[in-house]
């Protein structure tokens, strides 16, 4: 479903989040979140949580060992450190969304594009993930403690043989759209700074827009669910936590 | 040797003037201290058995060992000698000098009771795991590490290789008995090891094994 498809019905909210920002949402479960890249090479670093138990968080090593991948698109799912499905990737037209690279930090933002202080500055000046995400994060009580290895949505990082990475330039395209449907009841933490390895001397400062509609239960033949048999055993786990 | 592992680096420390010398039996895990300075190395006694290693800063434990940062600040996802083992704030924790197996990794995670479930089937949720490994010694370790602390990990000495296309598998060892990793600590450091009891993949070749780890004073 493109972002034009959603039923108006259906819509819960529209936001617009500038690039070098952040933002965090609940998500109920069964509610997805549709993440369009404006304007073409955004990036979003994300963290997701278990809403009803915080401590139960995005688990990459889970989530790539459990689908016998390095990056995430259509079909895929991310895993919590319980064996449980926070949300599934129902839609995306972006093909590969960065799992390794993490957050860049108040350092490289200043190395890369230079100091800028509030003092000078004021709102242009150039943020930086790390900072973004404790302080986000630290809205729902957590901390440094909580923030683990993220999901970067519209980039690709790809290994050579020898695992050398190489940074993708202008692989998100404007108007690039991912879906996250929630399995459970998801708090979604993230940050629109540029992604670490982007070797652009200019900082980009990318928008993009979020929309939260209603959905469905999956099917039994749901794409994510049935993916890998690994999936439908993860489903099966976080079925549980909603027995009766 | 594999051709595409880093060749050999040595070392030239002797055994019998270590400071500790500790054997971790196969399936049990490890807490212990190491100082700024101080050299640590992980010997692999019989071969290809994973090594679970999480390490968090001695000064203030809600610093430790992130992966995403080791791998986004050296621009490779594997780890060998000159890998700088980075934690959530950037900074240096342990470097690794020598290594003998040449590579090691630190996206496969840790096994977990869970995640067991997920990969293998519900009719492994009760074989042992890292995670449990991790859990009960941190929760007896009279120093507030619990869950939340804990987080991708380095594997020592196991082996998943990641293709250009983007496929990622857990393959059989590159190490063999008598391999080892050492690193010099660049921050004191708490090390939390699981010697890992995993039995459904090649990563300790369905046997695990012990290892012996050893500690010399700058």
């Amino acid at each position: 479903m493109s972002p034009t498809q959603i039923p108006s019905d259906r819509l819960l909210l529209t936001e617009t989040v500038p690039g070098g920002a952040m933002w965090s949402q609940v998500l109920r479960r069964h509610q997805t979140l549709c993440v369009t890249d404006l304007d073409g090479g955004a990036n979003v670093a994300l963290l997701l949580y278990n809403r009803d138990l915080l401590i139960e968080r995005y688990n990459m090593p889970d989530t790539l060992k459990s689908q016998h991948t390095a990056f995430l698109t259509k079909g895929h799912v991310l895993y919590s450190d319980m064996g449980r499905v926070l949300c599934s990737i129902t839609e995306d037209s972006c093909g590969w969304h960065d799992t390794v690279c993490g957050i860049g930090d108040a350092k490289l933002t200043r190395s890369k594009y230079g100091e800028t202080r509030y003092q000078e500055h004021r709102n242009t000046r150039l943020r930086n993930a790390r900072d973004e995400l404790l302080t986000e994060l630290a809205k729902w009580g957590m901390g440094l403690r909580d923030l683990v290895p993220n999901v970067n949505l519209f980039s690709k990082v790809a290994p050579d043989e020898a695992g050398q990475l190489q940074f993708v330039s202008d692989h998100s395209r404007p108007g690039s759209c991912v879906q996250l449907r929630a399995e459970m009841n998801v708090l979604v933490v993230l940050s629109t700074c540029p992604h670490p390895l982007d070797p652009s001397k200019h900082y980009g400062r990318k928008a993009i827009e979020l929309q939260v509609y209603r959905g469905d239960a999956p099917s039994a033949d749901d794409l994510c669910r049935t993916s890998c048999p690994e999936n439908e055993r993860g489903f099966q786990n976080t079925e549980r936590m909603f027995l009766g | 040797m594999d051709r595409i592992s880093q060749p050999p680096i040595a070392s030239r420390l002797e055994p019998h003037r270590a400071s500790r010398d500790i054997n971790v039996p196969a399936g049990e895990p490890w807490l212990g201290r190491i100082d700024k300075g101080q050299l640590f190395r992980i010997v692999d006694l019989e071969g290809n058995q994973a090594v679970d290693t999480l390490f968090f800063s001695a000064a203030d434990p809600r610093e430790r060992y992130s992966a995403s940062d080791t791998i986004r600040l050296q621009g490779s996802l594997y780890l060998t000698t000159g890998s700088v083992l980075r934690s959530t704030l950037g900074n240096p924790m342990l470097s690794i000098v020598a290594d003998t197996c040449g590579r090691h990794d630190t996206l496969g995670g840790a096994c977990s009771s869970e995640s067991n479930t997920v990969r293998y089937g519900h009719h492994t949720r009760h074989m042992h795991s890292c995670r449990d490994n991790f859990l009960l010694a941190a929760a007896t370790s009279g120093m507030r590490l619990e869950k939340r602390d804990l987080t991708c990990n380095i594997n020592f000495f196991m082996n998943v290789p990641v293709t250009p296309a983007g496929k990622l598998t857990f393959e059989d060892g590159i190490s063999a008995g008598g391999k080892y990793v050492e690193m010099r600590a660049e921050m004191d450091v708490l090390c939390l090891i699981s010697n890992c009891p995993q039995l459904n993949n090649p990563c300790n070749a369905y046997n695990p094994t012990p290892i012996r780890l050893l500690i010399w004073n700058a």
